[in-house]
Formats: structure tokens, sequence, C-alpha cells
């Protein structure tokens, strides 16, 4: 039989322990998450709320999330499989592109022009209005050294900030909360829900060696999931031990956090749920989210998600569009309901891809995995705008590859140090030259 | 404290609920080397999962000549992807099943710490296989010998490009690799160590079918100067150099004391001892296990119940304690990716970082969630991130609720507890569920919690909100 799960803890691991035992009957009762109401869960009797019920060493917690903030949100959205630089932002001037692409390159008249030399991919409308608007820059040749053309290995450089050549097994988000949440009194981890990743798995780019992120598809399953009568009167039980640092420790505060987090989470987006339209894609879904949570003044500064797959080796002109279409009809959405609310000036988004792909086609219309790609920096407190620095240079390859201008860590060391305030140096380990478009 | 758990913890996969009474009654002097000779009774059997058409195209059969990846066609290359994608998956199942299901227990949880050691990610079924059975033949045999075996695998010298390491252009991924995370360990050796130790590996490659081959003419003849000594080395040399040095026996010592015993604490005048000693015996994997497993500190209070669990350790653990068989086998794999270890894809070639870092948000809710889905029936709601080196952007992650449904055997449950009186029931479930303490109110909240509307119902729900809880994450 199936059941909807998370309903269904609720009416059989028994939301009270006052209430009568279910009947005999094996098979829980089925009440679909749709229909369950805010009243439903009040009237759930020992739920409350969660941080009422916060174990008694974590009661020093007012609000989780509580992280020194300057008002500032910063939106990473990953493009994930390698998405294509050349065709997003097109040299449309650029003979060798036209040379080496006969098959898949964007023609100059259907690109959405920027420059004399630079077009947009037609599927990317709301970005071209963006950049009529003074609210976009785009940041070519983003790279770094010794490039691995694994998916995997290169997703975990650009998570980790690590040279190409070692393994760290935190990322730079991560670590961001570790420098940021280490003042914070008297336990690290209560700043977790200071990072929130929209999806089901936190990604490595998310974990600091003390503080991890929060992961969460939206914001009723994490309630759904965590509201568990049993688990919050369990969690309440817990003694804290005076060793902070045992693994045991470590699980209670991360699940009495994740309890805490969740209602806190629930209560704050009902206060101003996003309005807008907001297409019913994925991708629209998880801005919706992030929109929702911005509006409602939550605490949290550093917003994560991913689209993908980008992975263009066969037939790239449907699969990019189609994706593409995604990604700007969702930013769309978004950037209208923030700006309608006043909020566009405090919100960056930033967009990059593990890496771009090779300059020439392949022979199945698309393209292989490459090196350095383009990032898109939006929204409406930028410095500078428009193209930041020049068009990859097609006459200088390695091997048949972009080389790479700018190091990905400048571009986190200008968010850590001008966008959210915190010591990039530290968290990236080595310093790295900031830019200057914020 | 209870012994006999931590032991099977440790070495091994937990307590099997099927076999329990039998073992509880035996003197506690022969659990040790009951255990070990179970794991040394039989050689291991050779999970053979590859496709035979994938077999047919990589082993060559009637196609002498095509001994090269180079020679392969688009087509092939191809297939071989989609095949090994497909015969991967029933390799991980295959082991998932021998570690829940075999006596060998403790071979089988050195094969996972092998696994994590020699870390490789590699597309290639064959390849994969290959090195597993590598691993599982050597995990309780000779550490030089399993290093020299690894180090000709397939899956080692593809995953660490020693087939691009050539006379004229050499590659130092391999011979970095060999040092730093087999066997020395950082601080033992200096760049130039790496660089000439690069040129001694060169023309090591493998055959299209996993071959070890020595390309004699990639080899680099020259002059080597590595580790303060010159001559004309080869692989074979430098991996003898390596095994030289006593660093390499405490680096082995270190990180299997952090899997076997405490992953924080670590004495070094314990791991001094260790090492000597394993270094002594010639690199004996079983001599090492035995100074642990004999020492008074392994059950020291200190070093009993105070580890994470690793995905595959508590899954297993959970199949053990609670027979069960999934209605789709496949959900294991989804359970894999969504806790953070998925079995032939580790994060890298240093392996899984483990103990705190098993744990954030998402995956402890959905640890502790897991038995009571189990128990419910229910359904698995969440996506996994896709993986583009596996899916080349072509198959989407399907997402929505997965089947978590399994036949779950309670008789073993029923036969081992059904007799304890309601009131002793939650605190002798609890010792023999967790190794760590139990405190007082966590098994009056178990309790509150439990359904109580039948004897059945209390023992079933009970064991299952026991299983939900911190305390069962660890070990």
């Amino acid at each position: 039989m199936r059941v909807v799960l998370n309903s269904t803890f609720v009416s059989y691991f028994r939301a009270c322990p006052n209430h009568e035992p279910p009947t005999n009957n094996q098979k829980p009762i089925t009440i679909p998450a749709m229909q369950i109401r805010r009243r439903d869960f009040l009237k759930t009797g020992s739920i409350a709320t969660a941080s009422l019920l916060l174990p008694r060493f974590l009661k020093a917690f007012e609000t989780p999330g509580a992280l020194p903030n300057n008002g500032k949100t910063l939106v990473v959205l990953q493009l994930s499989g390698g998405n294509d630089g050349l065709n997003t932002v097109v040299p449309v001037r650029n003979d060798i592109y036209y040379r080496e692409r006969p098959r898949i390159g964007i023609k100059r008249e259907e690109a959405l022009s920027l420059t004399s030399e630079a077009g947009l991919n037609p599927a990317l409308g709301a970005f071209k209005n963006l950049y009529d608007d003074g609210d976009l820059a785009i940041l070519n040749s983003v790279g770094y050294p010794n490039p691995d053309r694994s998916h995997f290995r290169s997703m975990d450089i650009w998570h980790s900030a690590s040279p190409a050549d070692q393994y760290w097994q935190s990322g730079w988000l991560g670590r961001y909360l570790d420098a940021q949440c280490a003042g914070a009194t008297p336990a690290a981890g209560s700043c977790s829900s200071a990072a929130l990743e929209i999806d089901d798995t936190l990604s490595l780019v998310l974990k600091g060696e003390q503080v991890k992120g929060l992961a969460m598809q939206d914001i009723q399953k994490l309630y759904n999931s965590a509201r568990s009568p049993f688990f919050t009167a369990y969690s309440q039980a817990h003694m804290a031990s005076p060793d902070a640092d045992a693994p045991a420790e470590y699980l209670y505060k991360t699940m009495a956090e994740t309890l805490s987090s969740a209602d806190y989470l629930y209560s704050q987006v009902k206060k101003k749920p996003a309005g807008g339209s907001f297409p019913a894609t994925g991708l629209g879904k998880r801005m919706k989210t992030i929109a929702s949570l911005i509006l409602s003044d939550t605490t949290t500064p550093v917003y994560y998600v991913s689209l993908g797959s980008f992975d263009t080796h066969i037939n790239q002109e449907g699969q990019q569009k189609r994706l593409f279409t995604e990604l700007n009809d969702a930013l769309a959405a978004f950037a209208k309901e923030l700006k309608a609310n006043g909020k566009w000036n405090e919100v960056l988004v930033v967009t990059f891809s593990e890496f771009g792909r090779r300059v020439s086609q392949n022979a199945s219309g698309g393209t292989d995995h490459g090196t350095a790609n383009q990032m898109f920096f939006m929204g409406g407190a930028l410095k500078q705008k428009g193209l930041l620095n020049p068009m990859p240079d097609l006459t200088d390859l390695d091997e048949g590859d972009l080389k790479y201008k700018v190091d990905f860590r400048q571009v986190y060391a200008t968010l850590l140090d001008r966008w959210l305030g915190a010591s990039s140096e530290g968290i990236l380990g080595a310093p790295f030259k900031g830019l200057e478009f914020i | 404290m209870n012994k006999l758990q931590h032991l099977f913890w440790r070495t091994g996969f937990g307590p099997r609920t099927k076999s329990w009474e039998k073992w509880a009654a035996l003197p506690e002097s022969s659990w040790w080397p009951k255990l070990r000779d179970e794991s040394l009774a039989d050689p291991p059997v050779y999970f053979d999962v590859a496709d035979s058409a994938l077999k047919g195209l990589l082993m060559g059969v009637g196609e002498i000549g095509r001994m090269e990846q180079k020679d392969l066609d688009k087509a092939d290359k191809k297939e071989i992807r989609e095949k090994s994608r497909e015969n991967l998956r029933s390799l991980n199942l295959h082991w998932l099943e021998e570690m829940t299901h075999t006596k060998a227990q403790l071979r089988e949880k050195m094969a996972l710490f092998w696994h994590g050691h020699f870390a490789s990610r590699n597309v290639n079924i064959l390849y994969q296989q290959q090195m597993l059975h590598v691993i599982r033949q050597h995990a309780l045999g000779n550490f030089g010998d399993l290093l020299k075996a690894v180090s000709r695998s397939a899956a080692m010298l593809a995953f660490l490009n020693n087939q691009q390491n050539k006379k004229k252009h050499p590659n130092e991924n391999f011979a970095r690799e060999v040092m730093e995370l087999f066997t020395l360990g950082r601080g033992h050796y200096t760049e130039t160590d790496i660089k000439e130790a690069a040129r001694a590996f060169t023309g090591w490659g493998f055959r299209l079918n996993g071959d070890f081959v020595f390309r004699r003419f990639d080899h680099d003849e020259g002059s080597k100067t590595i580790l303060g000594r010159t001559g004309n080395y080869d692989g074979d040399d430098v991996l003898d150099m390596l095994l030289e040095k006593q660093e390499t026996a405490r680096f082995i010592a270190r990180k299997l004391y952090k899997f076997m015993v405490n992953d924080t604490a670590v004495p070094e005048e314990r791991i001094n001892w260790l090492g000597e000693r394993f270094y002594s015996s010639g690199y004996s994997i079983m001599r090492l296990l035995e100074d642990i497993v004999r020492s008074d500190w392994f059950y020291a209070p200190e070093n009993t119940g105070n580890k994470i669990k690793s995905p595959v350790e508590l899954w297993v653990g959970i199949r053990r304690a609670l027979p069960l068989e999934p209605d789709n086998p496949e959900m294991q794999l989804l359970l894999q990716k969504a806790l953070g270890q998925v079995l032939f894809f580790p994060p890298s070639v240093a392996g899984w970082p483990g103990g705190k870092n098993w744990i954030d948000s998402s995956s402890l809710m959905l640890r502790l969630r897991i038995p009571q889905l189990l128990y419910l029936q229910s359904d698995l709601d969440l996506d996994t991130k896709d993986d583009d080196d596996q899916q080349m952007g072509q198959a989407p992650n399907a997402g929505g609720r997965k089947g978590f449904s399994a036949a779950i055997d309670w008789a073993p449950v029923s036969g081992m507890f059904g007799k304890i009186p309601e009131k002793d029931l939650i605190p002798k479930l609890s010792t023999y569920l967790w190794t760590a303490p139990a405190n007082k109110t966590a098994l009056e909240t178990v309790h509150q919690y439990a359904d109580r509307s039948s004897r059945d119902t209390f023992l079933k729900t009970a064991m299952i909100q026991l299983m939900a809880t911190p305390e069962y994450q660890l070990c």
C-alpha cells in the first residue's frame, strides 16, 4: 500500500501521548498532505511550535538563523552539466566562432544584441531586459589553472574553491558560515538556516568544517518531515552532555536545529508569501520559495539553487533552449517580484557552471567538455554593468579550449568581501584580488 | 556496555537478529577467533555482473587486435558506457547483499575500508568489478600485495591518468596519490620525489580487457632520485621503497584506527605501537586487526558508541537487525545517493571524509525517518542530484516518489524479544540496538510514543522508534 508519508506519522506515531492509540488496523490512516491546513497542524496538539520545544541547551537561540546580517542576499544559481557559454553570450562578429560551429552557431541576426560584438541566446529575453535596465553584468572567461574536464571533479573544485590538485572537504559558502557563526555564542551550529539550498540534498558548497547549510525542496515538505511529535519530544528530552564535541551532541544539535529551522521558516514564510506569476517549472517553484523567504524578511543571506543538465553532447540546441526558457522565465518572475517589493537592490543573483564547452561543435550537433566560461550577475545594486571584460579570445586556445582570464576565486572573494561583508582570505585560504562590479 | 555489539559493529555491519542468540551464548574469548575464522574460511566469490556483450567488446572475443581504448568506435564506447552504468548498479546491489548476509563480516567490512582508501571512480564495469575483487581478495591479507595489485589495476591506472604517463610527457597524478593517499601521507616526500616517481611509473598501463601492460617504449629508462636513493627504478621499485618506509605502516595504522576505534581522538603512542608491529609483521593486515581488537582500549568507554555510522553501515545494519528484503532493490541506490555514500562513486581519490561529514539537516532527518518509512511501507519522496559524468545530460532524474516498501521478517525479532516483560522491553531492545549509553528520559519518550494497542505492535513500534534516534546513528 502506498501512503503519503508526511502526514502518517502524525496519525500513526501518535500525535500526543494522551491520545487514544490507533485501532489495530496495521494500515495507517492516509491524509493527503495537500489537505492539511494550518489549523490541522495546530490541532495535532502537542506540536505547538518547535522553537518552544527546543531542548534546554539550545534555548539560547531565540531565532534560528540569527546571523550578523548586513541585509544583503546572495542567490547562487548553478547551471549543472557544463553550460555552453559560447552559445549563451554569442561572439556575433567572430569568424572563428562561425567557422567552428557551422551547424550549431547562433546567427548574428537571431542573437539578442548587447554590444557590437556580443549577443545573447534568443531564449534569454529577460536577461536582455535586465541588461537594458542596467541590472545585469557579464564576466567572461572565468576559470582556474589546470582545468579538470570531469563534471564531478570540476564541480568539486568550484564548490570547495580548492586548487585543482587538492581535495578539500568543505565548501566555500560552508566556510563562510563557519566564519560568520564562529562569533555566535554559545554554539556555532545555530545558523544553519543562514544558507539554504533549495533541494532535497545538501551540496558540498554549503558544508563548512563546523557549520552546514540546510537543504529543503520546499518549506512545506521540510516542515512535514520534521514535525513528527516523536522527534520533537525526543529532541526535547535530551540532556546535553558537557562534551559539546561528542558525535552524539552533534547529532542532537543538528536534529534540534532542523526542527526549529523548519518551524521558523514555516511560520516566517506565511507572513508574506510571494505572489507574482512564477512559472510552474522546477526552477520557477524554487525561485518562488526564495522570493517568499526574502520578502518575509527571513534572516538568510545565502540561497543556492541548481538547474540542469546542460551537458549537451547531442542535439544541443533543443536542450539548451528548453533549459534557458526555464531559467529565463523563472528569473524574470523573480526580478519582477523583488522589484515590486523594493528588494531588488538588496539581492544579487550569480550564475556559474562547472566548465564551458569546446569551441568546435562535435559530430552530434552538440559540444564536448571545455574549460573557462562566463558568469552572470543580476541585481539592482551593480556598480559596473554590461560586459565587464572582453569576449573570449578564440585565436588563443589551449588544445581547442578557452583560456581562463579571471580566476573564479576572485569572484568568490568579491562576493564575500563586498557583498556578504565577510573576510575572504580566511575562507578561501589565500588572498584573491577582488573585482569592482559590486 | 555491550561488548559483543561493539565488536560486531566495528568488525562488521552490526548484530544479525537471526543468529544473535547463538553468538550471545558463546564465551567472550571465542568471539574474535570465530569472527576472524568465518572471514578466512572461504575465498571471496568473484562478482561477475558485466554484460556478456560488453565483455565481448572489451575482451576482444573474435576481434583480435582491438587492444586499446582508441581502437573502439563511438558506438562501442556508447554501448560500454550504457551497459556499464546498468551493470555498476547491480555490482553495487550485489555487494550490499554480501555485506548483509555473509558470515565473512570482517572481510567485507575491511573491503569497504579499502574501497574508501583506494578510492577510484570509473564508469567501466569490468575494471570496477576487477578492482573490487582485488580488494576483497586481499582485504585481510598483506598490505604490500594489496598495494601492488591495486597499482596494476585498470580502474586505478585509468582513474589516475597513468595511461597518459609517458616518457616524453610524464603525468604525475598516479605517483602523487600513491604517496599522498595510499602510503606515506603528506609531509613525508617532496615534489621532486613525485616528479621522479612519476618517471618510474611511465609505461604502466592496461589493455582494453583490464589486463596490466608494461609499455617498454613509453618507459623512462633514465636514472631517478626518489626518497634519497638513485637508480634506474621502475614502478615496482617505487612501491617497494614506499613499503620500506615505516611512515607507510603508521599511516595505514592511523587510518584503520580511525575507522575501527575512534575517528577523533587518536593517541600517537598507540599509532606508533600499532605501526611498528604492522611494519615488523611485513604488513600483515590480520596482525594489525588482531592488535587492535585484542587491546583493552578497544572496548574502553571513550571508544564505544562514538562513531557515526556511514550510510552503507547504517543501511546494512538495519537490514541485519530488522531482517527485510526491499520490494524494489534499486531503492537502495537512491538511499545511498540521498545519504551521501554511493558505492563505486567516492567523492574523490581521497575517499569519503566520514565522521560528522555524513551529517547535515537533510541527511540526518532522512536517517531518522528510514525505519519509520520501512514500517509504514511508505514512499521516499525526494530528488537526488543528477550525475552528469554518468548520465551525459541524457537521462534526467525522474524525481518524485520512490517505493520504499520492503518485506520485514518480524519472526526473529519476536523470537528474541517476545517473552520479555513489557516494562523491560524497551531497555532490553535499546541495549541490543544501541552501543551508545541509554538515557532514561529518552527511553521513556520511546515508550510514550510506541503503540501499546497490542503486545505485537508495542514490540514493533518500540523497535522502530529506537532506530529512529540519534543514538542509532552511532556505533
